[in-house]
């Protein structure tokens, strides 16, 4: 029994424990505040799936050895771009306009994360230095972009001006919902009970599926090779810098279809500077779930992503009825989600 | 000043976690003479070194046993601070200049010349003002001594390498009541007229009054500047000579010595070796490997015969199979069985045969974190496509395969481990080797290229590992290319050996050649009528 304790305690380490813990203590404590606890477990199981593609889009960047993607910005406005492109389309159908939306994003952020693999082969050694500013810079890119397309469509563009993209923009007569509400059950009360959205649930987990796939492949395990030991995949013939290319690219199109998929549960695109700081998020999660900023499993972008918004889930409301009237549960997650980027950086070993 | 030597060291040994680096080494230096230290590597000239200087590693590793005497004196010195104030300096193999400053502040670092003003005397002399004109002129003679001519103000970095050396000893030269300088491999980086240049600087320095120790792998310097000679070798002296009495032979015959261990027993021998039935043949080949450059080497290695390259560190014995293998930027013609390789196209070695066991076991050989059937399938699986299931559109890795493969490897070459999912970083040096030549095997190779195949590894080990080459070549036909800094190693499993130095083949050597033919190669060396290539 104990070696059977502290084998677990091996395999999920302090951290994990720590948050794990207060992830635990916060649903207890949801219980004698009155609130609805299996709402607020809907609604933890509803944020895992809907941030689970972009959490995923970490696995290859790190495997392949560009480190931590802070970039993954890059792939989200690909994302964006892509929905606006399928909604100025104007398709009705919103199985059709979400896999229009996926296929344009994923052909935009693939010359992209192509680009950004070969800059990433420029500055090795300081790839998250430098990826955390280039996904600051495409937003603010991009920020041009959405004022000046010339779409028409009357959902996209500003209802006064004419010229420009929206803000915020409403998916509900594109895809908004299709993967929330594809199969989706109510356990218990039908208006205070869990709603759990299983569409998204099973597309999440398509995509992990078809991750592991390549990852086991004979290029995926040669990524992984390449990230891991650069002079050891050469000496197997293996050009580290295409790999890394490649894991650059992965990651830059899940990030595309990952926003896709937060979006329609969401039921808006945000545009502008709303994709600045989730690349933190994503990181932050990768990272809670037990990855380094060297090796990462899918399975850690699976249970990570369901501690981090676990807690954002619960925390909120805990936190309002604690102290009515304050922000401390924003205060929480930026402390867990900094916090947490800065244990795993403090980490790395050898200085790269 | 009582005493004949400026230094004496007795009876120091040294053990490095239980093995004896230095037995009972006596070293006598006499004022103002040049005293040569010789040895291959790892023969013990850099640790009585590190010992004589007091250098951190030699007191985190317990200490050592002796005396040291200096003037007569018995000393303590535990630090290099200790060293320098007994008078003792080093001319740094790697040079310890900052390229930044000028060569005046480079020779006067440490050591500046400085005037009081009113805020060092408030806050202490750290404050006080230098004295840059004082320091300029100090500076100019001991530049001048040494006919170094170059302005003291400009700054180091962009100078020729080869005033950089000269400028190390200008520091040394400045320092006042120097007694003793080691030279550790000065000439290593030099041209040939510099190293002339260096040697009459040592004269001169020796005139002087003050001591040298030279460490150096050249003979022909050695014979050609010192007044005596100690000869390591596996940490023990093996004499001490004047120079004037012995020759070059001589004394490259005493620095490599006939081991009389025998390593492994050699079987029958039923091969027919040809000259003109040739595996792997190199032509004017250069290497850009840092410190393992290869410039300009030929050779030709026959089917089906085990072939060594010897020769000491730094020489580009090392760079041989890291260029074939396209791990760093190679030129000239690699041909294999009758096929040219791109060496500007990674894999193109793999491709065509060839296997390779890094010298790098941790760095380059092996992936730590991963299980031994992972490590053992990975190029194999890479290059010819073995260990991998069709699913459908998919390929998969395939992990049922590669374990069976692994536990046939571990019985074969007894490799010690839990088990196939062991991650090979928790194995110990013996067995990650093995699993480094598994991986090779498993490519079903032509041509097996071993670098360092014993390197750190305890002696059972080494010796199943290189049994199992003799009968991988033996039985099986299989062509090996063996690089090793280990003569003996070579010279119990080899047909022939080259030894490379400067990046060039000095000579290719029958194993049972005599120890001086060795010698005087790794030295670099060539004796007239040797078997040149």
């Amino acid at each position: 029994m104990r070696e059977k304790l502290s084998a677990i305690y091996e395999n999920l380490g302090l951290p994990r424990l720590i948050i794990i813990t207060f992830f635990v203590v916060l649903l207890v404590a949801a219980v004698p505040l009155g609130l609805n606890v299996a709402g607020l477990l809907g609604d933890a199981v509803r944020r895992w799936a809907m941030y689970g593609v972009l959490v995923l889009a970490m696995v290859p960047g790190i495997e392949s050895g560009i480190n931590l993607n802070f970039g993954v910005s890059i792939g989200i406005v690909a994302g964006l771009l892509g929905s606006t492109i399928a909604i100025e389309m104007g398709m009705s159908n919103p199985w059709g306009s979400l896999a229009a939306a996926m296929l344009f994003g994923a052909l935009v952020a693939t010359p992209l994360g192509i680009g950004y693999g070969f800059l990433l082969n420029r500055v090795k050694g300081s790839e998250m230095t430098v990826s955390t500013y280039v996904g600051f810079s495409i937003v603010a890119f991009m920020n041009l972009v959405w004022l000046s397309l010339p779409f028409s469509s009357g959902t996209l563009i500003w209802p006064l001006g004419g010229k420009g993209l929206r803000n915020t923009i409403s998916l509900s007569d594109s895809f908004g919902g299709v993967l929330n509400n594809f199969l989706s059950v109510t356990i218990g009360d039908p208006v205070n009970g869990a709603f759990i959205p299983t569409g998204l649930i099973l597309f999440f987990m398509l995509m992990c599926v078809l991750l592991w796939l390549f990852m086991r492949s004979r290029t995926g395990v040669a990524m992984s090779a390449a990230g891991a030991n650069p002079m050891f995949a050469r000496a197997s013939g293996i050009e580290v810098d295409r790999m890394r290319i490649l894991g650059t690219t992965i990651s830059t199109v899940l990030g595309a279809i990952g926003i896709i998929t937060y979006s329609q549960s969401y039921g808006f695109l945000q545009l502008y500077n709303a994709p600045l700081m989730m690349g933190f998020h994503c990181v932050a999660a990768v990272l809670i779930g037990g990855a380094t900023v060297k090796r990462a499993r899918i399975s850690h972008a699976i249970i990570g992503t369901f501690l981090f918004q676990g807690i954002l889930a619960v925390a909120l409301p805990v936190a309002n009825k604690l102290l009515p009237g304050t922000n401390l549960a924003d205060v929480m997650r930026i402390i867990i989600s900094n916090g947490i980027i800065l244990y795993a950086l403090s980490k790395t070993k050898e200085g790269n | 000043m009582g005493s004949r030597y400026v230094l004496e060291m007795s009876n120091i040994s040294k053990e490095y976690y239980g093995n004896r680096v230095l037995k009972n080494v006596n070293l006598q230096v006499k004022p103002g003479e040049i005293h040569a230290l010789v040895g291959e590597n790892g023969a013990g000239k850099s640790t009585l070194m590190n010992i004589l200087f007091g250098m951190p590693v030699i007191h985190a590793t317990g200490g050592y046993e002796g005396e040291i005497k200096i003037d007569g004196q018995p000393a303590m010195i535990d630090g290099p601070h200790k060293a320098m104030d007994y008078g003792i300096g080093m001319v740094h193999q790697e040079f310890m200049l900052i390229p930044g400053f000028t060569v005046t502040e480079n020779i006067k670092v440490g050591r500046e010349i400085s005037n009081p003003t009113f805020l060092s005397k408030i806050f202490g002399p750290d404050l006080e003002v230098l004295d840059v004109e004082k320091m300029r002129k100090d500076a100019r003679a001991a530049l001048d001594t040494i006919g170094l001519n170059i302005e003291e103000y400009v700054r180091v970095a962009g100078l020729p390498i080869g005033y950089l050396q000269f400028i190390e000893i200008a520091r040394e030269i400045d320092k006042t009541g120097s007694k003793l300088l080691v030279f550790d491999e000065p000439t290593a980086v030099l041209t040939e007229s510099e190293a002339d240049h260096l040697l009459e600087i040592m004269r001169l320095i020796a005139r002087r009054g003050i001591a040298i120790v030279f460490i150096t792998h050249r003979l022909d310097e050695v014979m050609a500047v010192s007044d005596r000679l100690t000869i390591l070798r596996d940490g023990e002296v093996v004499a001490t000579l004047n120079s004037k009495d012995t020759t070059v032979e001589r004394v490259a015959e005493l620095m490599i010595g006939r081991k009389i261990e025998k390593l492994i027993e050699i079987p029958s021998d039923h091969r027919t070796l040809s000259d003109s039935d040739i595996a792997l043949s190199i032509r004017d080949f250069y290497v850009e490997m840092p410190g393992e450059s290869v410039n300009g080497l030929s050779l030709d290695v026959r089917n089906g015969e085990i072939f060594g390259i010897g020769g000491l560190a730094g020489q580009g014995k090392l760079g041989i199979p890291n260029g074939i293998m396209g791990l760093y930027k190679s030129t000239g013609t690699v041909e294999v069985f009758g096929k040219i390789l791109d060496l500007t196209k990674l894999g193109e070695a793999l491709r065509s045969g060839i296997a390779f066991v890094s010298e790098d076991r941790r760095g380059v050989g092996l992936l730590l974190d991963e299980s031994i059937e992972f490590n053992i399938a990975f190029s194999a699986m890479q290059i010819k496509g073995d260990f991998l299931i069709k699913l459908g559109p998919i390929t998969l890795f395939d992990w049922k395969k590669a374990r069976e493969h692994a536990l046939e490897m571990i019985s074969v070459l007894d490799i010690r481990c839990t088990g196939p999912k062991q991650a090979v970083g928790s194995l110990s040096g013996g067995n990650q080797q093995k699993v480094c030549l598994a991986r090779a095997l498993t490519m079903r190779p032509d041509l097996l290229i071993v670098s360092e195949p014993t390197r750190g590894i305890d002696i059972g080990a080494k010796r199943l590992v290189l049994e199992h080459l003799l009968k991988l070549n033996r039985e099986e036909g299989l062509t090996i290319v063996m690089v090793s800094s280990e003569l003996v190693e070579l010279r119990s499993l080899c047909d022939r050996i080259a030894i490379v130095s400067g990046g060039k083949v000095a000579a290719i050597l029958e194993p049972d050649a005599p120890d001086a033919e060795f010698g005087l190669a790794m030295a670099g060396l060539k004796k007239e009528g040797a078997n040149i290539a």
